[in-house]
């Protein structure tokens, strides 16, 4: 019987997403951009990226071998393009995953609880919120060391806070209604109020927020990578930070400089378009606001 | 002349208000004290959870014997307990005393005084162009909702948002600093100033040349936020019943928006451009490291490449309490504003 | 001449979704001095009926017909001259003036303000008129130099009240003036908002969903039922004897104070008004009617007039009212 009717509401939600054209251009630019870097493994060697394997001539204009030219090594953009896909679709899903899991369990606690603790809670949330983001993970990007792992954990601790003040306000919504009362009346403890009612009640604003937040996270992804904190893996940012140090800007070597910025520009783009459409799918009130 | 009773009246309620605000400002700077005293806290433990002997980096290059490296760990403290370690820094940072930097051979104070002024004048011209830009078109693009200005502004807002800061910078760079083919650069593509900079006033407009692109890579993409948040405040208000009760007055739509709407959607755009400050502050790291401007976020990027823990330390906590502050700025501008929120 | 005059006015809204009438050609007629209520529940377009009468409605709006204030059409008018009529002839006072005024600026600004857009008073001046106003309506002069949220919910009523006197119109349009305020302060407001009319001469159309507050202030009634009105006259013949099935369930529908029955058994009515957008055939009101015919869901009814002739004129728009009078 359930299962009939979550498949109704799934057929539901498809048809309406469906009427969300920005939302379509945004999921078609992700499946190619995911299949691409899924595939990569099986259509390409990676040992192109191996320095001392390298064959083409150093900043080469793209040519047949080279679609999008070469770096200062004379590695093939195009394949590092490919294999940065990977390394930033990644560290970007997983930190906004940690992001999303920190700010939901201090949004829902300091929505839940009263008194002291959740005065405190959102002292800290506050204190996060204001602290500058970047700076902060660069800092501890620093100290925990190099490694797609370390990065990872900078950036969900850095960014968990927006979500955290959202999730709050939802839960403080949800709280509010009379059969939350009832429930508790009956005896339903904390753990129960907060998993079996406020959590499924939060979860579809939960699932637009951390696609927005895997927007956010691969663009500070990249410009940690740039600024020299990254995963030491070869990603859209360490290419450009590679562009930089070598003058590819200034001496007009653009299929260096182009290729990885508009591959983060469309990623991000089609993430933040999708978080969009979810939200108005799945918040109805919000959809005459924008 | 006799005091009447209305006199009295207006006296003690002035009273209790000033007596309020008195207490709204303790409360205030206590809160702020509190969160400045946390910083200086979590950055001595953070700093603390780096792997590895401090003296080791600091003599990276210069050849030491065991005795010297002994001395120089008792010189930095490190042999006593770490409670000891840490009240001592907490007096040293009190004292503004900052520790030295390993790879300047320089008291990070000193450093950072230096590079504080450049950073200023970036984020400050930035700044102010963002918010002033950013206010007026989300005005107009709210005040004209659903017309073609509001979908260009909104979407071109939205998307420069997408781009990330230093990408920008490495763009403009290449097509307005480099030049592109046979059209030549029109910026300098480094640094505050060049070597054979001019003196006298000729100097302020040198220096404002190389702060075009730096400053408009910022504003790019800071921008938007201001006019998304100006916009949604001024539709909300435009929604209002007094709204309305302007115009049946006989106002002109200009005088409306200008004396009553605009004035209402401001509140809550100037507390956000005060709290998002931590946002400008990372995207002005990005374009100072491009730019070579010679700023504190230079300071910062090119901490990290030593690493350099003592000037990572110094311009980390400077950051964290300067905005700090600037969120108890943000709170006190908005209860001088709001004639609501002062009598509470 | 007729200090308002409203001739078939109509006004649809359009939106994605299709059109939606909200008022569908009402005739009214005010002279100076004299007060209407324009009774109906929400829905049925009365507070449009009243944002339009200074072309306040929002952009998506199409009005038709004519307005006549003094004479002049307020449709046709150019902007320039709308400004001008704008508070100086014709004024509003809002329902909830919670938010119908500015909570960021002061009162006496506020009140000051039409005075100064039509070029009436400024400075010293404009101050005096406005603690002239505030003494009128019951408020300390002092008052103006507080803020809206600094006073109770009957005075910023009272505010409203005062601001609208501001630039003596002629005629001012109450939309629900009394309806967020509890039964003592409803009746201070109602008997204030009496004796400024009776004072100054003004012309007032009041409109509420409270029969019994309009049939006490007013001269005149007005009911609306689905964009239309249903019937129109003298008000106490209107509330104590309705022609109309509807006017006759919304009067029974508040319990008059004092009288047991109507505590023990208060009359209401069925169902809900009708949508705007999928209005039913025939006469609108004929689904939720107690006295329908079969020819009611497929003739609409014009308005008839109720009565031999002699007396103010009382119309109403059923099919039983013509079989009366004959």
């Amino acid at each position: 019987m359930a299962g009939t009717r979550r498949r109704a509401a799934l057929t539901r939600f498809r048809r309406r997403y469906a009427r969300q054209r920005a939302g379509l251009y945004g999921a078609a630019i992700l499946l190619v951009v995911v299949l691409a870097a899924l595939l990569t493994p099986l259509l390409t060697d990676p040992s192109g990226m191996d320095v001392t394997k390298a064959t083409g001539a150093r900043m080469a204009p793209p040519s047949m071998d080279f679609p999008l030219g070469t770096d200062e090594s004379g590695r093939s953009v195009l394949l590092m393009l490919l294999w940065g896909a990977r390394v930033s679709l990644l560290i970007g899903f997983m930190s906004a995953l940690l992001s999303m899991v920190i700010g939901t369990v201090f949004g829902i606690a300091a929505g839940h609880f009263r008194g002291w603790v959740a005065a405190v809670l959102m002292r800290v949330t506050d204190w996060f919120l204001v602290l500058p983001a970047l700076v902060l993970a660069m800092v501890l990007a620093a100290i925990l060391g190099g490694g797609p792992s370390t990065i990872i954990v900078a950036i969900g601790v850095t960014s968990w806070a927006s979500t955290a003040r959202l999730i709050r306000a939802q839960t403080l919504a949800v709280e509010a209604r009379p059969y939350i009362e009832r429930s508790r009346a009956l005896g339903a403890g904390h753990w129960h109020v907060m998993t079996r009612h406020v959590l499924p009640n939060v979860a579809p604003l939960v699932l637009a927020n951390t696609t927005l937040m895997v927007a956010s996270a691969i663009v500070t992804e990249s410009t940690l990578a740039f600024l020299g904190a990254g995963s030491g893996q070869v990603s859209w940012g360490t290419m450009l930070r590679g562009s930089y140090d070598w003058g590819a800007a200034t001496s007009g070597a653009w299929w260096y400089v182009l290729p990885p910025g508009l591959c983060i520009i469309a990623v991000v783009l089609a993430f933040t378009l999708c978080g969009r459409a979810l939200e108005t799918v799945l918040n109805p009130r919000l959809g005459g606001a924008s | 002349m006799l005091t009447s009773p209305q006199q009295v009246r207006d006296d003690t309620e002035e009273g209790g208000a000033r007596r309020a605000m008195a207490r709204y400002a303790l409360v205030k700077l206590g809160g702020t004290l509190l969160s400045i005293g946390l910083v200086i806290v979590a950055t001595f433990f953070l700093f603390r959870l780096i792997p590895g002997d401090p003296t080791i980096a600091y003599t990276r290059d210069v050849p030491v014997t065991p005795e010297q490296l002994a001395l120089l760990r008792r010189q930095m403290g490190l042999d006593r307990p770490l409670g000891a370690q840490f009240l001592d820094f907490v007096v040293r940072t009190l004292r503004l005393d900052l520790g030295t930097s390993y790879e300047y051979r320089r008291p990070v104070a000193e450093l950072i005084g230096e590079r504080v002024g450049p950073t200023l004048l970036l984020v400050g011209t930035g700044l102010a162009v963002a918010v002033g830009l950013g206010m007026w078109q989300g005005t107009r693009a709210a005040w004209h909702h659903g017309g073609r200005f509001d979908r260009l502004s909104t979407g071109t807002a939205l998307t420069l948002w997408s781009v990330p800061t230093f990408w920008l910078g490495l763009l403009l760079l290449m097509v307005l600093a480099a030049g592109v083919g046979p059209i030549p650069g029109l910026f300098p593509t480094r640094g505050m100033e060049d070597v054979d900079a001019p003196g006298g006033p000729l100097y302020l407009l040198h220096v404002a040349h190389h702060l075009v692109l730096p400053c408009l890579t910022l504003v790019a993409v800071v921008y938007a936020q201001y006019l998304l948040v100006m916009r949604s405040s001024l539709l909300e208000e435009i929604g209002q019943d007094y709204v309305t009760t302007a115009r049946a007055k006989g106002l002109r739509d200009d005088d409306v928006r200008r004396r009553h709407a605009v004035p209402n959607a401001l509140l809550p755009t100037v507390t956000l451009v005060f709290m998002q400050i931590g946002f400008v502050v990372g995207g002005a790291v990005s374009v100072e490291f491009v730019y070579s401007w010679p700023g504190l976020g230079l300071l910062f990027v090119e901490a990290i490449r030593g690493p350099d823990y003592a000037v990572m330390q110094g311009t980390f906590m400077l950051v964290c309490v300067a905005v700090i502050v600037m969120n108890t700025l943000a709170d006190v501008v908005y209860h001088v504003l709001d004639p609501r929120v002062r009598s509470a | 001449m007729t200090l308002l005059e409203l001739r078939d006015l109509a006004v649809t809204y359009r939106s994605a979704a299709g059109d939606v009438p909200a008022v569908r050609g009402v005739s009214l007629g005010l002279e100076a001095g004299e007060a209407l209520g324009v009774a109906g529940e929400s829905g049925s377009g009365k507070s449009t009926l009243a944002m339009s009468l200074l072309r306040l409605l929002p952009r998506g709006a199409s009005v038709s017909g004519e307005i006549l204030l003094d004479g002049e059409d307020v449709l046709t008018m150019s902007w320039g001259r709308l400004r001008a009529v704008r508070w100086a002839s014709a004024s509003l006072v809002f329902q909830g003036a919670q938010h119908a005024l500015n909570p960021v600026r002061r009162i006496g600004d506020q009140i000051a303000e039409p005075l100064r857009v039509h070029g009436m008073a400024t400075g010293a001046e404009a101050r005096r008129r406005v603690a002239e106003l505030l003494e009128q309506v019951g408020l300390p002069a002092w008052r103006a130099r507080g803020y809206p949220h600094e006073l109770s919910g009957g005075q910023r009523q009272r505010v409203m009240i005062a601001m609208a006197l501001a630039c003596s119109p002629r005629l001012i349009v109450a939309d629900e003036p009394t309806t967020a305020l509890d039964v003592m302060i409803q009746a201070q407001v109602l008997s204030l908002i009496r004796s400024l009319i009776a004072e100054h001469g003004i012309g007032l159309v009041m409109i509420s969903h409270d029969l019994s507050v309009l049939a006490s202030t007013c001269d005149r009634l007005a009911v609306m039922y689905a964009g239309r009105v249903v019937e129109s006259g003298p008000s106490r013949e209107v509330f104590a004897g309705g022609r109309h099935p509807y006017s006759r369930a919304l009067a029974e529908a508040f319990p008059t104070v004092g009288d047991p029955a109507s505590r023990i058994a208060p009359r209401g009515l069925g169902g809900d008004p009708p949508d705007p957008a999928h209005l039913p055939a025939g006469c609108s009101f004929h689904p939720r009617c107690p006295v329908s015919l079969v020819s009611c869901a497929s003739e609409p009814v014009e308005l008839r007039a109720v009565g031999d002739g002699t007396g103010a004129p009382h119309t109403a728009a059923c099919v039983h009212v013509s079989e009366e009078s004959r």
